[in-house]
């Protein structure tokens, strides 16, 4: 028996079959869960853009309110060469509707987005896309109370993905949340510990409306333009800056906010 | 019955995964921040435990023993993927908490442990029971752990404020350390020195005896 048992041909039997089993569990259990997983995500990530622009407080509010809170937004697309809104035949003519465009997967479309040269490429992103979604929040007499934009950059691991929200003037930060990244738990990824986050509000990001003056800064943290870094975690920090850098910069939202949110 | 009631019961005190054998420490010192997150990274671990040695003792008289290690190794990855899975499915922001944690389960050695250990000599009932009692013993130091650590860190527990902390107006100054992972060994190294006073079979021989120091004969 046990000589059987360990013959090649027994060994490969055995290899075979269980490799087959074990991936068709897998399989059907990852395909069976993943419309659920989805929901999950978009929630989280529409949550993440409430916590941003401070409408959502973790201690009060559940995830049933996201649905219904998340209706104050505008969602609206930005063509970001020419700084200014899409307009609607515009979206229609290239298919792209502002609620469901996924600027994630446009990056890796050489139709809507377009790569970046190194020395561009601040953040470490390799592609852009040429739009993206915001939300706003419009105030009553016709301008704006708050607009939320995506950002990401690479940390240590991988691409941080958040959203930035920014007050009407389109310089003082009013949140900051990240739905997506891979730093390392504790010392990176503290980078979504809404108390590392509660010193964003409030800083500012330009100088004289033009040049970026904002920095993540190591024991630092004073003054308008700065916030102080994470321990144990340079490269996430120098990401996280990075990030803002490239997104605020001129291959950013510089020109939108130049022409659309200061401007109008 | 009672063999088996034996196999359930032994691990949780008298032969503890980790407060005896110390194993799977590491990830009872990252997740134990919160008593939820505890909670759940139990609930995975003991399935996964309990599940591995159900299915390793069901083959285990068809394993050739070439392979034996990576046989385990794929039935365990496959059990914890499928956890992970059902974590991002129905508890998504624990799950997120969890991040790494879980993928870990994998190397924790308790489950390798109880894999090679016992599911590969006994029948699948009483490893299925053995998965669960090592699971629950490794539970047991996790809440113990999860409990001082929330309590005492953050003033609350499973979320609900017990002691007010200062910055919210109460009176409680929250103790920082409890927060970082050497808290995590303080509390454990108190487990096991109770747990040893308890059950004094538990202490081991020392394995070298210190000799005295030599008398000084002074400087000529």
């Amino acid at each position: 028996m046990s000589s059987n048992v360990n013959s090649v041909k027994n060994t490969i039997k055995v290899a075979l079959g269980l490799c087959v089993v074990c991936s068709i569990v897998i399989s059907s259990a990852a395909v069976i869960l993943k419309p659920m997983q989805t929901a999950n995500m978009i929630l989280d990530r529409n949550k993440n853009i409430l916590i941003a622009a401070g409408l959502f407080d973790p201690n009060v509010n559940t995830n049933a309110d996201v649905a219904s809170m998340f209706e104050e937004f505008t969602p609206k697309m930005v063509h970001l060469d020419e700084g200014r809104y899409l307009t609607s035949e515009e979206m229609q003519q290239l298919g792209l509707n502002p609620e469901t465009y996924d600027q994630q997967r446009a990056r890796n479309d050489p139709a809507l987005s377009g790569a970046l040269s190194g020395a561009d490429d601040v953040a470490g992103v390799r592609r852009r896309a040429r739009f993206a979604t915001v939300y706003v929040i419009e105030d009553n007499r016709g301008g704006y109370e708050s607009v939320v934009i995506p950002v990401s950059g690479y940390g240590l691991w991988g691409i941080m993905y958040g959203y930035l929200a920014l007050e009407s003037d389109g310089n003082t930060v009013r949140g900051l949340g990240f739905y997506d990244h891979q730093e390392t738990p504790g010392l990176g990824g503290e980078i979504s510990n809404p108390r590392w986050l509660a010193q964003w509000p409030g800083k500012q990001i330009y100088e004289n409306d033009s040049d970026i003056r904002f920095r993540v800064v190591k024991g630092g943290g004073q003054g308008d333009y700065q916030v102080d870094g994470l321990a144990g975690a340079t490269l996430t920090s120098r990401g996280v800056e990075n990030m803002i850098a490239f997104w605020l910069g001129e291959l950013g939202f510089a020109p939108y906010l130049r022409n659309e949110v200061r401007g109008g | 019955m009672s063999m088996n009631k034996t196999i359930l019961i032994r691990p949780i005190f008298m032969d503890n995964p980790i407060a005896l054998q110390i194993l799977g420490v590491c990830s009872a010192l990252a997740v134990t921040t919160s008593l939820t997150v505890t909670l759940v990274m139990c609930v995975a671990l003991t399935a996964v435990c309990a599940f591995s040695n159900l299915f390793i003792s069901l083959i285990r008289n068809h394993m050739p023993s070439s392979i034996r290690i990576i046989i385990q190794m794929t039935i365990i990855a496959s059990l914890v993927i499928l956890v992970d899975q059902i974590l991002k499915a129905f508890a998504y922001e624990i799950s997120k908490q969890l991040s790494v944690f879980v993928g870990l389960i994998i190397t924790n050695c308790i489950v390798m442990g109880r894999a090679e250990a016992f599911a590969m000599k006994n029948p699948p009932v009483p490893s299925f029971i053995d998965g669960i009692g090592n699971g629950l013993g490794y539970s047991l130091v996790l809440i113990v752990v999860g409990t001082l650590r929330e309590l005492f860190g953050s003033g609350s527990l499973l979320g609900y404020t017990i002691l007010p902390v200062v910055t919210d107006g109460g009176w409680y100054q929250p103790n920082g350390l409890m927060l970082l992972a050497p808290s995590a060994f303080f509390i454990i190294g108190f487990f096991i020195w109770v747990l040893r006073n308890k059950h004094a079979a538990q202490i081991e021989k020392n394995e070298f005896e210190m000799a005295p120091h030599t008398a000084g004969k002074g400087a000529h």
